[in-house]
């Protein structure tokens, strides 16, 4: 009982270790971002440029291959859950609330967390045990603004913008199925679409996945520096970002929806 | 040292203590470098060499006691000056630290970007001396996966000296290389100190400590045993100078009752 208290008490001191640490890492970039160039230490374009490309650009193609299959498998499970009432007709709706207000930012997300938030998590934990987040302090480089406000910068943009693609391709791809099944035109499909989603729908999906862009970021940095050992803390930390990227993305959204709704 | 030595020393180490936990890892460490002096720091693993370069630069926090770098008090100072002292510095790291997302040239090149207002080309001419200076002209478009160990840390030692500091550190500058390199190295750090430079290197090479100290201090279980110079380094008789410099094998120095306890431990 006692060893339980013991490594209970350990595992809650370590996680709020972490918390903080997150927390200074996000503030401290903000401040980065906004008085580095005054500080003589801007964040460089060229970085959140090459990180936007990684981040944003490189994972459009399979963006958009699992979006175009989950607007299209919404679609099937939409029309057969509402044939159930004869209402086959209101899918356009379910489908564009569902995709534009959880599965684009969800599956986007998870996305991302997997293939972004684990690279930031390896190349910070490399870093780290080959001494270069040293040798870029021992230059004066703070390593924040070096490596840390660029990637968090580039990770706000990209994945909204991410995310507004897999709105459109999901919705695509939910169009197709939906106009082949009920053979409805695809200008019809469009019209309903027009119908049924609100600018507001597309801004909760879309402020949702800024806020999965900080989690992804700062866990994944978090997990980089916290690295101990050589090759087998690497795939530690890299396995942890991405386990602990995907919860937070899912419990915050759990949340998110909860607050919005209420 | 009377007060106008410690102004101008390079480096001024006062009472340092540090821990690791509850492990004292530094005890009762002083230490000066003066200007244009080389001071090996040697020792066996362990013995706290490697901690103690980590503290002068400002990489750890000290439990007591004062670090001073180019008169900057690395524990107190405010981070501008912090920031402003190290650009007056350079230091290669054991394993040479280059990044290897860049290129050879880019990496000796990054200090210059981040803190020099010069253009590409002017930049360019500055990395391209400092690569022939440490004997690696032509490599500049090479990535640092496609270097030696040898030539990473010649590379690492340009990208020190590209700010043309006033004091180096060099960690393990010849570990692990062969004979006919590790005595470029060794002369390498030579014509630094020629030119001025303070440095301070950390090894366990003798060879290349007494060829290149000014002053060497000797480090064990985190205890300065001697800081002076070559020749009353190798006079002192001290045993554990001794030990270190003739490369004699310490006897453990528990007891053969702790050593039992130390077996059957759970």
């Amino acid at each position: 009982m006692r060893n339980f208290a013991e490594n209970f008490g350990r595992v809650a001191v370590a996680a709020l270790t972490e918390l903080g640490q997150g927390a200074v890492l996000f503030a401290e970039s903000l401040a980065w971002t906004v008085t580095g160039a005054a500080r003589r230490q801007p964040v460089r374009f060229a970085a959140v440029l090459a990180q936007a490309m990684e981040v944003g650009v490189r994972a459009l193609p399979i963006v958009f291959v699992l979006s175009i299959a989950i607007g299209a498998m919404v679609a099937i499970q939409g029309i057969y859950s509402l044939s159930i009432f004869g209402a086959e007709s209101k899918v356009t709706l379910g489908v564009a609330l569902s995709v534009t207000r959880e599965f684009a930012p969800l599956i986007t997300g998870v996305l991302v967390a997997g293939r972004s938030g684990s690279a930031l998590a390896a190349r910070l934990g490399t870093m780290t045990i080959n001494q270069e987040i040293d040798a870029l302090t021992v230059m004066g480089i703070n390593p924040v603004r070096y490596l840390v406000a660029p990637a968090l910068l580039a990770m706000l943009v990209m994945l909204p913008l991410l995310t507004w693609f897999a709105d459109c391709v999901a919705l695509f791809g939910a169009g197709l199925y939906v106009t082949a099944k009920l053979g409805m035109s695809f200008t019809a499909y469009l019209n309903e679409l027009q119908a049924s989603v609100s600018i507001d729908d597309l801004m909760h999906g879309i402020g949702k996945s800024g806020i999965f862009a900080i989690l992804i970021t700062i866990i994944g940095v978090v997990n980089g520096i916290g690295v101990t050992g050589g090759a087998d803390g690497i795939g530690r930390v890299t396995t942890r970002a991405v386990v602990h990227g995907i919860s937070a993305i899912v419990i915050t959204d759990m949340l998110f929806a909860y607050l919005v709704i209420q | 040292m009377s007060s106008t030595a410690t102004a101008e020393a390079a480096i001024v180490v006062d009472k340092l203590y540090a821990h690791y936990g509850e492990k004292p890892v530094l005890r009762d460490i002083n230490v000066r470098v003066m200007p244009g002096e080389v001071m090996v720091i040697m020792g066996g693993s362990g013995s706290g060499k490697s901690t103690l370069l980590r503290h002068l630069l400002g990489l750890e926090t000290a439990t007591s006691g004062s670090v001073r770098v180019l008169g900057v008090d690395m524990v107190r100072a405010p981070p501008r000056a912090l920031q402003e002292m190290r650009r007056k510095i350079g230091v290669a790291f054991q394993s040479g630290a280059l990044f290897s997302s860049m290129t050879v040239g880019e990496n000796i090149m990054l200090p210059l970007r981040e803190h020099a207002r010069l253009d590409t080309e002017t930049m360019r001419i500055m990395m391209r001396l400092k690569l022939d200076f440490v004997d690696l002209a032509g490599t500049e478009d090479l990535m640092p996966a496609e270097l030696s160990g040898g030539m990473i840390k010649r590379a690492a030692v340009a990208r020190a000296i590209i700010m043309d500091p006033r004091l180096v550190f060099l960690d393990e500058p010849s570990a692990g290389l062969d004979p006919v390199v590790a005595a470029g190295l060794d002369e390498l750090i030579l014509q630094l100190r020629e030119s001025g430079v303070s440095l301070v290197v950390v090894t366990h090479e003798l060879e290349s400590a007494f060829k290149i100290a000014d002053r060497i201090t000797v480090l064990d279980h985190g205890e300065i045993l001697i800081s002076d110079t070559v020749e009353k380094v190798k006079a002192s008789p001290n045993e554990r100078v001794q030990a270190l410099l003739t490369r004699r094998v310490e006897h453990a120095r528990h007891t053969p009752e702790e050593f039992l306890r130390t077996l059957t431990r759970r």
